[in-house]
């Protein structure tokens, strides 16, 4: 008997270890964390990057599909850090106005609207956790 | 002696039969049976009543200001190389008014473009070059322009050097700021501005060159008027014989100082100002811009402004203030005589649309009218093409066309361009 409430209590343990192999939570996780970070693009990024993600064409660049938003993080988070005044390619067009750094932000809002920035306007892209920002705003 | 006079004219007479055939063929705005036809949706533009509009083409890249020659060739200047080109010389050969056949040139990108006294005037982010043509307004030599103006400052923001000429043998070039309002960090919340605003010194204004010297630059130009942010859309008016200029104001009222401004006011201030320009004059920017509704020049925040205190009492007076954010990006002062009375030497300006109104619904993306008498404005301004971006409301730039460059043809149709999806399109009085 004892040995079956064991063996049955190991099968949980063992299904529970595999469910959170998983992480469970990752998908709610970042629903909350793309419903937060929508409120953050509304009030700090709509103004130039527009409702849709789609920018203005030479002025203010497209966050849908591109190489920046889809690729590599330590830039991304960089560039809402630190801002955007260089000249730059991007995916071969150029855009003119100046981006503000938006180091008022806390970690856990650039980690929020970067996550919604990568799983919005068409794009899939893993999330962005509050880590992976605090680790960039100390090394500058 | 009389056969020999008879036989003569006859020859005359009908070579010169030839040459108005072959000039009527090559030219569309000539062809009296066979008058050109509007799109059927009148190339999906709403026009006032007795107006028509085509779409002339849309297969060459993003064409910024444009120019039509007494043949009614068109040049257009693009923002983007189009098949290694910057410029085209587009030709309707068979008289219906839609583009046949088009010639590219010129390996640099940009904005003006102008005609003048046998020679094409286009500008690079940078420089200023000419074209001599030859009769037939075709450039001769385009691989080796004249390079007028080089040198002037291309800091990404307001690059564009738009270009107009005057009838005494001078070109006057934009050179836009580098920035919004002359902050130590443009575009950065409640940062202060710069004072003195070191930008002015040599660009937000507009320089005078000779139409005819070659290499020319900043030493050898008059810094004509200054204060003004970034002028896209500028003409001679040769009525006043002075200039007149469309200034794109400051951006980002509400963003930058949201304790001074609300997201309304933001979206429809600072006024998108028409100036007549003289020589010597200042617009005020940075350290003002204008309020359309309380009619004054109000002292920018970046500048201690809290939105009503004046300044700017020797900055011009705008001749006529638009909504903000607009974006005005082709002036035309009307000569021609198409089109009703009322356009004769009224104003046509392209507004390229705003951005700056998010969240809420953009703007302009449309051309309007300003009736002139005696060289100022004798009537409300109005819509006069719309269209451009589709049914209200506007949300979305980057799916719009939008309304940059204006001309005026031969027979006094105009042309506008759209740059960002590449249509250019011509509006004509029919009447009907």
């Amino acid at each position: 008997m004892i040995k079956k409430i064991n063996f049955i209590v190991s099968g949980f343990f063992l299904l529970w270890l595999i469910i959170a192999a998983i992480p469970p939570n990752q998908n709610n996780g970042i629903k909350a964390s793309i419903q937060r970070g929508e409120k953050v693009y509304n009030k700090v990024c709509l103004p130039c990057h527009m409702a849709d993600g789609g920018g203005v064409p030479n002025m203010n660049p497209p966050l849908i599909q591109t190489s920046y938003v889809l690729g590599n993080k330590t830039t991304l988070i960089s560039i809402v850090l630190h801002g955007m005044t260089d000249r730059v390619a991007i995916d071969g067009d150029y855009y003119s106005n100046n981006m503000a750094p938006h180091n008022d932000l806390t970690d856990q809002q650039i980690a929020d609207v970067l996550t919604f920035i990568r799983n919005s306007f068409g794009n899939k892209a893993s999330a962005v956790i509050p880590s992976e920002v605090k680790a960039i705003r100390q090394k500058n | 002696m009389k056969n020999f006079i008879l036989m003569l004219s006859i020859v005359v007479l009908s070579s010169a039969m030839v040459q108005a055939h072959t000039t009527s063929f090559k030219d569309s705005t000539k062809t009296k049976n066979n008058p050109i036809i509007p799109d059927q949706d009148n190339a999906g533009l709403i026009l006032p009543k007795g107006f028509g509009a085509l779409k002339v083409t849309d297969a060459y890249g993003k064409p910024r200001h444009i120019a039509v020659t007494p043949e009614g060739y068109i040049y257009v200047k693009l923002a983007r190389l189009y098949n290694g080109n910057g410029i085209y010389l587009l030709k309707d050969n068979n008289g219906d008014g839609r583009v046949d056949e088009g010639m590219g040139f010129g390996d640099y990108i940009g904005t003006g473009l102008a005609l003048k006294n046998g020679y094409l005037y286009a500008s690079s982010d940078e420089n200023v070059y000419r074209y001599k043509l030859n009769n037939q307004h075709e450039v001769i030599t385009p691989n080796k322009p004249e390079e007028i103006v080089y040198g002037l400052l291309n800091r990404r923001e307001h690059e564009s050097k738009s270009i107009t000429l005057d009838n005494d043998g001078n070109l006057y070039v934009n050179i836009g700021a580098y920035s919004n309002s002359c902050q130590v960090q443009d575009r950065v919340p409640e940062s202060p501005g710069m004072k003195p605003c070191p930008i002015l010194d040599s660009a937000g204004g507009i320089w005078q060159f000779k139409v005819d010297q070659l290499h020319q630059t900043y030493g050898n130009g008059v810094h004509y008027a200054s204060g003004l942010r970034n002028v896209v859309g500028l003409d001679w008016n040769t009525q006043t014989n002075t200039l007149f200029v469309m200034q794109h104001g400051r951006d980002q009222l509400h963003d930058n100082w949201p304790n001074l401004y609300t997201v309304q006011q933001s979206a429809e201030l600072p006024a998108e100002c028409m100036y007549e320009i003289h020589k010597g004059d200042n617009a005020g920017w940075p350290y003002i811009y204008y309020d359309q509704f309380q009619h004054k020049k109000i002292l920018a925040p970046e500048y201690g402004g809290d939105g009503k205190k004046t300044a700017g009492e020797d900055a011009i007076n705008p001749v006529i203030a638009f909504p903000g954010h607009l974006a005005p990006d082709g002036l035309l002062f009307y000569t021609g005589n198409m089109f009703p009375e009322k356009y004769k030497h009224g104003a046509f300006i392209a507004f390229h649309g705003s951005w700056n109104r998010a969240p809420l619904p953009q703007e302009g993306y449309y051309v309007v009218f300003v009736p002139f008498k005696n060289g100022k404005p004798s009537g409300e301004w109005e819509v006069f093409a719309n269209g451009f971006a589709g049914k209200a409301p506007i949300t979305s730039a980057r799916n719009a066309h939008r309304p940059c460059g204006l001309a005026q043809g031969p027979d006094g149709s105009i042309y506008v361009t759209g740059d960002n999806k590449g249509a250019i399109y011509r509006i004509i009085y029919t009447g009907k």
